[in-house]
């Protein structure tokens, strides 16, 4: 069956720089290339872009879906609700799809093959283009056949949407750099979608891209790349690891990294040892075994992972050892959905292991914030002698995300904490481990082979006095336990600050967020605006938290705590920590597994807002 | 706590190269049962270091947790130790090597610590060629939590409650011969003799080289139907040939007179001298160690003595081409590549 050529009852979307592309692919079939140079292609004409892989814990033959938000205005989260415009490629999906293209929007489909009467939809308009047709004329080699596919549709979309076609050129020059002999195969197979759809369609359609000069000096990375490079930056030497989606890739990328910029340029051997291990109970071991022995040094998990290293997070703890844990949170629980997002492991690390324990969390916005903290987490591990837990999540770790450049201080240098030379050791008269000789509850630490006579001491995770030696003695125990609390004090003073944006004149409502529900809030703000609503805001960054925490908290009568789980956990953890009263907090907590929307923040607050309201009624 | 030594010094007691005396190599007093079989090992492991003359500095002492793993605190006070978590020193270890692979890695572990829980880190390790000395002192229960069987009990044994063993042992020494270490010995605590020159000759060989050492426990697994008892293993021990080991620069003067004993030579220049007692005796190859370790246990006899030994072994470092200098003692220089390359960093993602 033909789909009609206009539309019959609903009028075009009209836009231009503000519009969501929806790709639906079948996973396996190198699509993502294609998807992500689409994005890269909007960006380099200055328009701000972000993409979301939506894919499936499969390796092949399953939906996947990709979709690309243009927003001048810089709004960058998932927008949620249909889109404008939908790439369907999939047979398997191709219903759902058809249903996910907005009223008035546009479906670009394989038309190899008819649709069925149930596909029409009065409300859009149809795009159908013969691409396997024409690829199965064009190339003879299968894979061929398969892969050009992709790249044809990228040509149809260059001219429907008005993309520069040499920007595009210069994409496939870049990617193909080194391999010249692909390029001009993928150039001629843009060429091919992109006369085909001129010859077709009026082009360009009422929605498309004019270029813009918004972007300055950001780039477009994804989190685990930042994280990586950010490890290299910072000095890690010793990597621990066990493949797991969504952190694998921060390995890898650190492992590319290290090979481009860890080899000793003199004999070419490795400044670095990167042991992939039998588990993550051995990958967080190999972290801790180097940390104590004085070498920067992490590991990356996600979900299980998280659950089997927290018998070594609590060693790490109570002996006193540096070490950096990478969590690219998924959703839980159990394997739950693997190449889904959230931030759900907030208390599972916060009081990661048995006993009384409690560890420093940082939690990045972008990958920008990837690359510092993943640098800064190493010198916090080393000040701080204790684990430090950078959660991140599925959709940042593994999109692409519109960021400031990374930026590094050559005058900085690393802070090694206190670790005591053979020189100091001879000047101390009376040297122990757990002597908390400044008051800040950090002590000094000495490496195996510093010195021949002194320094040396037995590390355990069994209670010790100060001398690090062995003791049941209950005043030696708590008078330790205690220390520990002082030092995760110190923490508090020393971790990155809260970032606060509220007026002179206090808003009623605050909003409390953290991680990559910061990419809703500006659209959040806006939208509430619309509402006749005024909000302050304040991005957690790291715990412990700060007394700034505790003051927008008392400030503001009205606060909602935004996160990505079913329970509230930041909020729990809040309540828990800064002694707030249950009912100061609401919670808008999202756990669908897709990254977080502001129509949901925004549904939230009115929700509350008119839950309020009529409970007033009532009384 | 363990308690403070006297430091009383015989005026006249023996210095060894380094100008040290044995005293110097000695840990905290134990604490572990009187007559427990892992305080021999540790004196072994004093005598080994101090005739090595291994700087106790130099040494990281490894273990697990167990009665055999609170070990290390009782030899080499100077050095410093680790006392990790159950089963998981293998991983410790690993970490420790890869921050500094200059140190001389000394793992002590327990037949539940390696056999059990750990089996897994245990396996990984012997693979990994990880440079260390992995001792397990195998008494063929849980010590610590007070006699449960490990999984090194041999079948149809009954520990000293009664409870009878079900399953088929694991003997680790089979499992560090399959998983390819590097050298591989079987010892007993009350037999110094041997196991003293296999301890240097571990420390001296460059690569993975585990010792398993028949340590009975006194308190839970030495009644009369133990096959870990200190009698049961008296009686059944057998060793097919005798090792002596002979520093580089000590001449040899060992009681086996030349020619009569085969010499393998180590990395450093020492020796390991062997003296056979049975004709087929070799110690080249490592499926024909795990047939003989077989063929004595059918006939109820524990053989015991270097099974293995690769002289020309590597280790990770070397497989990995990691640099020579410790990858803890380099600096930002080295590590930190700098704002400069990140500009060129950046522009990749644009
Ligand atoms: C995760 C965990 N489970 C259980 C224990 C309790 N535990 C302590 S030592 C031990 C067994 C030690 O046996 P082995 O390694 O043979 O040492 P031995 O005492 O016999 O020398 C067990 C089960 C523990 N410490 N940690
Ligand atoms: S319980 Fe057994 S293994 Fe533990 S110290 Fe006593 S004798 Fe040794
Ligand atoms: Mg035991």
């Amino acid at each position: 069956m033909t789909p009609p050529d206009t539309l019959k009852f609903s009028s075009q979307c009209q836009a231009t720089n503000n519009f969501v592309v929806r790709f639906a692919n079948t996973n396996g079939t190198g699509s993502a290339s294609a998807n992500n140079m689409f994005a890269k292609a909007i960006l380099r004409m200055g328009i701000p872009v972000s993409a979301k892989n939506i894919f499936p814990s499969n390796i092949q033959g399953m939906p996947t879906w990709y979709e690309v938000r243009i927003s001048e205005d810089n709004f960058l989260a998932r927008r949620g609700g249909n889109s404008e415009i939908v790439v369907a490629m999939n047979a398997q999906s191709l219903k759902e799809d058809i249903c996910s293209v907005a009223c008035g929007g546009f479906l670009l489909y394989d038309s190899s093959r008819a649709l069925t009467e149930d596909d029409i939809r009065a409300d859009i308009q149809y795009l159908p283009i013969p691409i396997s047709i024409i690829c199965q004329k064009e190339y003879k080699d299968p894979r061929q056949r398969q892969l050009f596919k992709n790249v044809v549709y990228i040509g149809a979309l260059a001219a429907l949407l008005n993309i520069e076609f040499d920007v595009l050129k210069s994409l496939v020059a870049d990617q193909f750099k080194g391999k010249d002999k692909l390029i001009t195969p993928n150039i001629y197979a843009l060429e091919l979608g992109y006369q085909y759809a001129n010859q077709h369609f009026t082009c360009p359609l009422s929605i498309k891209v004019e270029r813009r000069d918004l972007i300055n000096n950001r780039i477009m990375v994804d989190g685990n790349t930042a994280t990586g490079l950010g490890a290299v930056y910072g000095g890690a030497t010793v990597v621990g690891w066990y493949p797991i989606t969504p952190s694998t890739s921060v390995i890898e990328k650190f492992s590319s990294y290290c090979d481009r910029l860890r080899i000793d340029p003199a004999t070419g051997k490795k400044n670095y040892a990167l042991v992939q291990a039998e588990d993550e109970l051995a990958a967080i071991g190999i972290a801790i075994g180097a940390g104590w022995n004085g070498a920067r040094a992490f590991t990356a998990t996600s979900g299980p992972g998280i659950s089997l290293m927290s018998e070594f997070l609590g060693l790490a703890y109570f002996a006193e050892i540096p070490v950096v844990l990478v969590n690219v949170q998924r959703a839980g629980p159990s394997t739950g959905m693997p190449t889904r997002t959230q931030q759900s492991d907030i208390i599972a690390c916060a009081y990661a292991s048995h006993g009384d324990t409690k560890h420093v969390l940082l939690f990045p916005q972008d990958p920008t914030e990837c690359f510092e903290f993943s640098a800064l987490a190493f010198d916090l591990a080393d000040q701080l002698q204790t684990p430090i837990i950078i959660m991140s999540d599925l959709d940042l770790g593994m999109n692409d995300h519109l960021t400031e450049e990374f930026s590094w201080d050559d005058n900085k240098s690393y802070n090694l904490g206190k670790v005591l030379t053979a020189q100091q050791l001879d000047d101390i008269e009376n040297y122990g481990r757990y002597k908390d000789s400044d008051g800040d509850g950090i002590c000094y630490r000495t490496l195996p082979g510093t010195h021949p006579e002194k320094g040396a001491f037995f590390t355990r995770g069994t209670s010790r006095n100060e001398y690090a030696g062995y003791t049941e003695k209950s005043s030696d125990y708590v008078h330790n336990m205690e220390r520990l609390l002082k030092k995760f004090d110190t923490a508090s003073q020393i971790v990155p600050v809260p970032e606060i944006n509220q007026g002179h004149k206090l808003a009623q409502i605050g909003l409390i967020y953290f991680g990559t529900s910061a990419h809703a809030i500006a659209e959040t703000k806006t939208q509430l605006k619309d509402h006749g609503l005024a909000a302050d805001t304040l991005r957690i960054r790291a715990f412990p938290f700060n007394d700034a925490v505790s003051e927008f908290i008392n400030n503001h009568q009205l606060l909602f705590v935004i996160e990505q789980n079913r329970d509230g956990q930041m909020r729990s953890l809040l309540i828990n920590e800064q002694e707030i009263s249950p009912e100061k907090l609401s919670s808008i907590a999202n756990c669908d597994g897709l990254p977080m929307t502001s129509t949901f923040i925004v549904q939230g607050v009115l929700d509350k807002l008119s839950g309020d309201y009529s409970a007033k009624q009532v009384s | 706590m363990s308690f403070i030594k006297s430091k009383f010094h015989h005026p006249r007691i023996p210095t060894n190269d380094l100008g040290l005396n044995y005293r110097d190599y000695e840990g905290s007093l134990s604490t572990l049962c009187a007559g427990c079989g892992h305080d021999a090992i540790t004196s072994a492991v004093v005598q080994a270091c101090f005739e090595l003359s291994v700087p106790p500095h130099q040494v990281a002492k490894m273990s697990g947790i167990g009665c055999s793993s609170k070990s290390p605190n009782y030899f080499l006070n100077k050095a410093h130790g680790f006392n990790s978590v159950h089963g998981r020193m293998p991983s410790v270890a690993t970490g420790a090597n890869m921050a500094n692979r200059d140190l001389i890695y000394l793992g002590m572990s327990g037949d539940g610590d390696s056999a059990s829980i750990g089996l897994g880190q245990f396996s990984h390790v012997v693979r990994r060629q990880l440079n260390m000395l992995y001792m397990v002192a195998n008494n063929g229960v849980y010590g610590l939590t007070k006699g449960q069987l490990a999984a090194t009990a041999d079948k149809g044994v009954t520990n000293k409650a009664g409870e009878l063993s079900l399953f088929t042992d694991i003997d680790l020494c089979i499992m560090a011969l399959q998983l390819g270490a590097t050298f591989v010995a079987r010892s007993f605590s009350g037999d110094k003799k041997q196991l003293v020159p296999l301890i240097k000759a571990a420390i001296s060989h460059q690569g993975f080289a585990y010792i398993d050492i028949i340590s009975p426990c006194v308190t839970f697994n030495n009644h009369k139907d133990s096959t870990r008892s200190y009698d049961y293993v008296h009686e059944h021990i057998t060793t097919a040939a005798i090792a002596d080991f002979v520093p580089m620069k000590k001449e040899i003067t060992s009681d086996c007179a030349s020619g009569e004993g085969e010499d393998i030579c180590l990395h450093d220049g020492s020796l390991m001298r062997i003296r056979k007692i049975q004709d087929d005796y070799q110690t080249t190859d490592p499926m024909q160690a795990i047939v003989d370790i077989a063929k004595y246990k059918k006939k109820g006899e524990i053989l015991t003595g270097l099974f293995y030994l690769d002289p020309t072994a590597t280790h990770y470092h070397e497989i990995n081409n990691t640099c020579d200098m410790p990858l803890n003692q380099l600096t930002q220089d080295a590590l930190c590549p700098g704002s400069r390359v990140l500009t060129g960093i950046n522009n990749s993602f644009r």
